[in-house]
């Protein structure tokens, strides 16, 4: 209710200040009115009027202060009743709008801040996401190539067994190759040198006896 | 070629009330104007009730926090009330001293008469606001406080009076301004005729000294118009301050 009381209060203040014009208006009209019918027709027709301020010719105080109450009580009550009141209204308004956007400026900002952190959280999930991820996939791709390196070893030395022991086998075949050809051989020299005729058997006892001899 | 020549006061309508001659006149016609003219400015200014003012409802606006601000700041918060009347005197007071500046208009704040209503009117209404707001107590204004009794005798009629010249320099003050810048100017313009006339072609050239000082003459009388305006206003804020809070 204030609003309601400063209006009251107002209207009576204007009544006031209106009725203080009035008042003095009639005074200073009587009084004025008086000095004039000892100087009659010495304003009265301004213009012929010569010498002294026309400021302060009686003649002309009531007219002067009729319009000036009139003018003023008039400009008063323009003001106050209609004027005003427009201009304050149109204050207030802006002045209202300008606090309404700040505020909800200031909503906004918070809100984008709060959007901004939940962002900056997501991220920061997505990125241990990725980090835990990166690391699994590396240590299955560790694991994975050591798997393949054991079975490759594996491979590797099977291969290498399989392939020493075709070499033993093919020396043991060479050596008893080489048996016979020298028993052959010993039989052969034996008859052209000497003129002797050993069998088979018998070359090849004397060649096993040298190489196990040379062994 | 008289400078008091401007000042006088010319009948349009013969208007006789109850005995009175209450004619209307050249100064009520400007005062008409300069109503009209404050009316039109914030009824037309506002009329738009932009939130992004132009140029006239800046204008007004203006007006309005200007003299709002002086009542805040000078009579304080509680006089808020009292803020279109102050409002009224200021705008009347400049687009009267304004208005004048127009060359053939009538200045009407530079008669004493209509100064004197205006700042008898401002020192009634504060002294009734006071008698009001604080009864009998009033009267303890002309009494400072903290001053021993014994000064009593010397103090109060020092404090009446000067209260009651409240009225007299307000009204002086405004009407001196207006009338001793608008006489000047005339004073400087009737030089320049007197030299044209009295010196012939040297006239015309010597003639244009004074025309040079009444351009720097009616900037200043417009600073003045405003400045007496604000005067005027501005005290009326500080009495206003004294009827409510009384010291």
């Amino acid at each position: 209710m204030p609003n309601l009381l400063a209006k009251r209060r107002l209207v009576r203040w204007s009544g006031a200040a209106g009725a203080s014009l009035a008042t003095l208006t009639v005074l200073a009209g009587n009084v004025l009115a008086a000095t004039a019918e000892h100087a009659p027709d010495a304003a009265a027709h301004g213009g012929e009027h010569a010498g002294g301020l026309p400021q302060l010719n009686p003649a002309t105080f009531p007219t002067q202060i009729f319009w000036l109450a009139l003018t003023f009580i008039t400009l008063y009550y323009l003001l106050s009743k209609k004027a005003l009141p427009r201009v304050a209204e149109v204050l207030e308004e802006r002045q209202e709008r300008i606090s309404r956007d700040l505020s909800k400026a200031a909503s906004l900002k918070e809100e984008a801040e709060a959007v901004m952190a939940q962002v900056d959280k997501s991220l920061a999930g997505a990125r241990s996401e990725a980090q835990a991820l990166i690391a699994q996939v590396a240590a299955e791709i560790d694991a994975n190539n050591q798997a393949r390196q054991a079975k490759l070893n594996a491979d590797i030395a099977d291969r290498l067994r399989t392939a020493e022991a075709n070499i033993a086998a093919a020396k043991e075949q060479a050596l008893a190759n080489v048996r016979s050809v020298a028993a052959d051989v010993a039989r052969d020299v034996a008859g052209r040198v000497a003129g002797v005729d050993i069998d088979t058997a018998q070359a090849e006892a004397a060649v096993a006896a040298v190489i196990e001899e040379r062994r | 070629m008289d400078p008091l020549h401007q000042f006088q006061i010319n009948p349009i309508l013969q208007i006789v009330i109850a005995g009175y001659d209450v004619s209307f006149t050249n100064s009520a016609l400007f005062m008409v104007v300069a109503v009209a003219l404050i009316y039109a400015l914030l009824v037309f200014g506002m009329s738009g009730r932009a939130l992004v003012p132009g140029r006239l409802q800046s204008a007004a606006e203006m007006f309005y926090e200007f003299v709002a601000n002086m009542v805040r700041d000078n009579a304080g918060h509680d006089a808020r009330p009292y803020f279109p009347f102050v409002f009224a005197i200021f705008m009347f007071v400049l687009f009267g001293n304004l208005v004048g500046m127009i060359p053939f208009t009538f200045t009407f704040t530079s008669h004493i008469i209509v100064t004197f209503t205006l700042a008898a009117t401002v020192f009634v209404f504060v002294t009734v606001l006071a008698l009001m707001k604080h009864g009998l107590h009033f009267f303890s204004f002309f009494m400072p406080h903290g001053a021993p009794i014994a000064l009593a005798p010397i103090l109060i009629p020092i404090e009446v009076i000067s209260y009651l010249m409240r009225p007299v320099s307000l009204s002086i003050r405004l009407f001196a301004n207006m009338m001793a810048g608008h006489t000047m100017l005339k004073v400087f313009a009737g030089f320049t005729i007197l030299m044209i006339s009295g010196l012939g072609a040297l006239g015309l050239f010597v003639g244009l000294v004074p025309i040079a000082i009444n351009v720097a003459l009616t900037g200043f009388e417009f600073l003045v118009a405003f400045l007496q305006a604000y005067v005027f206003s501005i005290l009326t804020c500080l009495y206003i301050r004294d009827a409510l809070e009384l010291h």
